[in-house]
């Protein structure tokens, strides 16, 4: 086949799930340029240093239980139902502690990055690992529910999970992984 | 034959689950922090300019979109023992094509967007400022996400690494970093 042949054949299967991970882009920059989430920015310093990571951090827990979830499922060790089996327990159970984990090492790291700055005060610990946790649990829940009923719905129509994991991940963590970042910066400020 | 059930189990356990995947998640996000120090330097610009930060979400997640898309046909055409990294082929020539493509697709749909967003959110730029900043990181980043997974796939072939295991990975999180990275530079030029 010729270049510019196989070319477009590779643009027209990438685009629609790239316009897709667009859209949840995009939904998750208008929630971060609302006067609500700016006000949390410039309150915590440190929240924006946090941002990269946080939401990368998304992609690669549940691509991770995804990329298993698929793997058991292609190997017949998992049964495409949310069941309380244990392996499948495990690999939610791991995913989540492996996510929130996390959360709480970039709040103290980011946090850790401002303070020794000259001129640069972050937010307090406090209030940046309360923001990041909050984050990462509630992400968590709906990262789970919404990574595993896809799979499985789609497993058990036929499709091959690998290639529905990419764009539900990025799109759910994008989107989820912004409003619950906004959620908690919310509930924090309540509290704090 | 008979620990064959418990091996299996085993590689299922959260001990082993989250002792396989927490060194690469710290190192990762120690690395994504790097494009988070960036993001924080320039907080005055976006905060002052929120239509640019509805822009950050996107170069965050999209420059690996577009490495994964190079990666992955690498490393297929690998396995397949098709592989060539001479550029004059016309497998390589094709992947090539279609992420110069799609990025310019994807990125003037997002100036042309984003544009509209500002004028609702109340803090317009002009079109011709978003298009210039969309599309010059948007392209740049395509060029590092091509060039990364032309990179990683030969290193990885060279080692013998699985590529599915290794480039994807890398090349996905190495475009998510430089996404934030290129952009700033760019606001800082066009701005």
């Amino acid at each position: 086949m010729d270049a510019r042949g196989s070319a477009r054949t590779i643009y027209r299967e990438s685009l629609p799930i790239l316009l897709v991970s667009l859209c949840g882009g995009i939904f998750a920059g208008v929630v971060l340029g609302t006067p609500a989430m700016r006000n949390g920015l410039e309150t915590y310093p440190g929240l924006l240093l946090a941002l990269p990571a946080f939401l990368a951090t998304r992609g690669n827990v549940y691509g991770a239980l995804g990329a298993r979830i698929a793997s058991g499922l292609h190997q017949g060790l998992l049964d495409p139902h949310i069941a309380w089996d244990r392996r499948l327990v495990n690999a939610v159970v791991a995913a989540v502690l492996n996510g929130v984990g996390i959360s709480a090492f970039v709040a103290v790291a980011s946090w850790s990055i401002l303070a020794v700055q000259p001129g640069r005060s972050p937010a307090s610990l406090f209030a940046l690992l309360g923001i990041l946790l909050l984050a990462s649990v509630l992400t968590a829940c709906v990262m789970v529910v919404g990574l595993l009923s896809v799979v499985f719905a789609g497993y058990r129509r036929g499709a091959d999970p690998d290639n529905l994991i990419g764009p539900v991940v990025t799109t759910l963590g994008d989107v989820f992984g912004v409003v619950f970042l906004a959620i908690a910066v919310a509930l924090v400020g309540v509290i704090a | 034959m008979s620990d064959a059930p418990a091996t299996r189990v085993d590689a299922w356990s959260i001990e082993s689950i989250v002792r396989t995947m927490a060194p690469l998640l710290l190192v990762l996000s120690l690395l994504e922090m790097g494009s988070g120090i960036v993001l924080e330097s320039f907080e005055e610009t976006y905060l002052a300019n929120p239509t640019l930060l509805v822009l950050v979400p996107v170069m965050i997640g999209m420059g690996g979109n577009l490495g994964a898309i190079v990666a992955a046909r690498l490393s297929t055409q690998l396995h397949l023992g098709t592989l060539s990294f001479d550029p004059r082929t016309p497998a390589l020539r094709a992947s090539i094509l279609a992420v110069l493509g799609l990025a310019v697709t994807v990125f003037s749909v997002l100036g042309v967007v984003v544009y509209a967003i500002g004028h609702a959110m109340g803090s317009p730029m002009a079109l011709a400022t978003l298009m210039t900043i969309s599309l010059v990181s948007g392209l740049s980043l395509a060029v590092v996400a091509i060039v990364l997974g032309v990179l990683v796939t030969y290193v990885s072939y060279r080692r013998g690494y699985d590529p599915d295991d290794v480039t994807i990975p890398v090349v996905t999180n190495a475009c998510d970093i430089l996404g934030v990275v290129i952009f700033s530079a760019v606001v800082l030029v066009v701005l």
